[in-house]
């Protein structure tokens, strides 16, 4: 790789970095926009014109509280747990592919952080990092209610990341592959039909979303910070920024976690009709192929974030509409429903590919000029 | 190799850190620093599947359950259990012992240097692992998993609510 190549990657690594800090800060705005909506109230409209300027007066507000150490508290993991929080809530969307090349001369750039050959597991791995955050603070604030929530959040995590584990081996069943730029190029064939994975496993989808909101603590899986029960949850003796980076980890798992459902179900970067429009913009435009494809690119990483925010509205509608489950309700839901489910996914799948109706993915990708490894 | 000998460095100091830390949770969380620089070290070999599997498996499912029981013991100096003199000297005598076979059995081994040409920069990717687990493997793997499968339908049996039982 060359000196100019790895600059440019460095430069989208920033761009994609800045991105999801920004959605994640809109994202807070979008919530109470979405709740005003779903409540026919009016919402944030003092700051800026349509209350656009909110975010930043909730920062301003964060920064300038007053920072308060509980009595007894373990002052150091105090201030360990939001910034691990944060950590790895930022961490996982490095190995997201957002949009598939740019190439300028010999110069190609990847619209992703860096490609490794486990993506989907680095992405479970950290997601099960998550969980750490919440609990070295909770315990850390030396109150009852705050370990109460930890414990609600680490074992809610753990059961619900089976059920999350054993949905995407039926996704790794048919694309053969852990790499989630391979899975997004195998859902799009040039030149024939071909279905996003949705199609293929809409039992496996329902399974993976249900268990992206127990996963990111939304509701109606929020019971590690059920204000009825536990006070304030786990972070019951937060305040000033320390409590923000806790909120802000949350939109940011938001974010991610509704990438990363647009990448495995809903084709990731890939969009309808995208080789018939490459093919038209060399015909008729005269552009080179490899202008087509940059266009085509960009055009897919606009795609991408429409769907992913099209899942981060459906988070907030669920959050608007439903109310909060009760917690042996929430344990028995992962325990026996969704894992018998996805276990009878697996072999569904297997059984499908074994007779021959999911056909054995091709890797097309591997000879083709418009996929650049 | 300068990589090496820092992440050797983190792996000795945070394991250190276990066993001397006063606090048990302070324990729990140098065990997960050196599970991460055992994962980076998987790394440096290749392995990054068995890496990623170390960080999902210990990092993030044991250690969070060790992590709750602690959480839930609420140990501090009161509850410390004193073991007599005679637990502690008979513990250092063994660890001694074992530290001593170990350095022996090491002491003359030779590194076995590898070939820069024969050298298979693919060999811990997960493809190659799946192949040589199901293929020449494939009886212990089968075998393990009915180990596990044992294990897991005990762990439920010993969990589960009997007739008449309270739930809380």
């Amino acid at each position: 790789m060359s000196l100019e190549t790895l600059g440019w990657q460095g430069l989208v690594i920033l761009v994609l970095f800045g991105l999801s800090l920004l959605i994640a800060t809109y994202c807070t705005y979008a919530e109470r926009v979405i709740a005003a909506f779903l409540q026919d109230r009016v919402g944030p409209d003092r700051a800026g014109p349509y209350g656009l300027a909110q975010p930043l007066a909730d920062a301003v507000k964060m920064f300038t509280k007053e920072e308060f150490f509980p009595g007894g508290a373990n002052k150091a993991l105090f201030i360990f747990g939001p910034c691990l929080a944060m950590v790895t809530a930022l961490m996982s969307s490095a190995v997201i592919p957002f949009g598939n090349f740019l190439k300028f001369g010999d110069t190609v750039v990847h619209l992703q952080g860096i490609e490794i050959n486990v993506g989907m597991l680095y992405v479970f791995g950290i997601v099960s990092l998550g969980v750490y955050g919440i609990m070295i603070g909770g315990w850390a604030s030396n109150n009852k209610f705050s370990l109460l929530g930890a414990i609600r959040a680490a074992s809610q995590n753990i059961s619900y990341e089976l059920a999350m584990g054993l949905a995407l081996i039926a996704v790794l069943m048919m694309s053969g592959t852990l790499s989630l730029r391979e899975i997004t190029l195998q859902q799009s064939v040039p030149g024939e039909w071909h279905f996003w994975n949705i199609v293929k496993q809409p039992l496996g989808f329902i399974i993976f979303c249900v268990c992206a909101f127990a996963e990111t603590n939304r509701t109606p899986f929020d019971l590690p910070e059920c204000e009825t029960e536990l006070v304030g949850g786990y972070h019951t003796e937060y305040s000033s920024m320390k409590l923000g980076l806790y909120l802000f980890a949350e939109y940011i798992n938001v974010f991610v976690a509704s990438a990363v459902m647009s990448v495995l179900y809903f084709g990731g970067f890939n969009f309808p009709f995208q080789y018939e429009l490459s093919q038209w913009l060399q015909s008729s435009r005269g552009l080179s192929a490899d202008m087509a494809q940059n266009v085509i690119s960009i055009l897919g990483f606009a795609g991408l974030f429409l769907k992913i925010f099209a899942f981060i509205f459906f988070f907030m509608w669920v959050r608007w509409t439903l109310p909060r489950f009760r917690y042996d309700q929430l344990m028995r839901l992962g325990w026996t429903i969704l894992i018998p489910l996805a276990i009878f996914n697996i072999l569904l799948t297997g059984g499908l590919i074994n007779f021959g109706v999911i056909a054995e993915v091709k890797q097309w990708w591997l000879t083709s000029p418009i996929a650049v490894r | 190799m300068s990589l090496f000998l820092f992440l050797s460095f983190v792996a000795l100091l945070s394991a250190l850190g276990v066993v001397l830390a006063k606090n048990p949770v302070h324990s729990v969380l140098f065990l997960i620093l050196t599970f991460f620089t055992l994962s980076a070290h998987y790394l440096l070999l290749n392995a990054q599947f068995l890496a990623a599997v170390n960080i999902i498996v210990y990092a993030g499912a044991i250690m969070v359950l060790f992590l709750f029981v602690i959480m839930f013991l609420n140990l501090n100096q009161d509850t410390e259990p004193h073991k007599p003199m005679l637990a502690k000297v008979a513990a250092t005598v063994s660890g001694g012992l074992l530290l001593l076979v170990m350095v022996a059995a090491l002491r003359n081994v030779e590194p076995a240097g590898y070939n820069a040409d024969k050298f298979d920069s693919q060999i811990g990717m997960v493809d190659r692992l799946g192949m040589v687990l199901f293929q020449q493997y494939s009886l212990p793997f089968e075998l393990a998993s009915i180990l596990l499968l044992a294990a897991m339908v005990g762990s439920v049996m010993l969990g589960k609510r009997e007739t008449g039982e309270r739930n809380f």
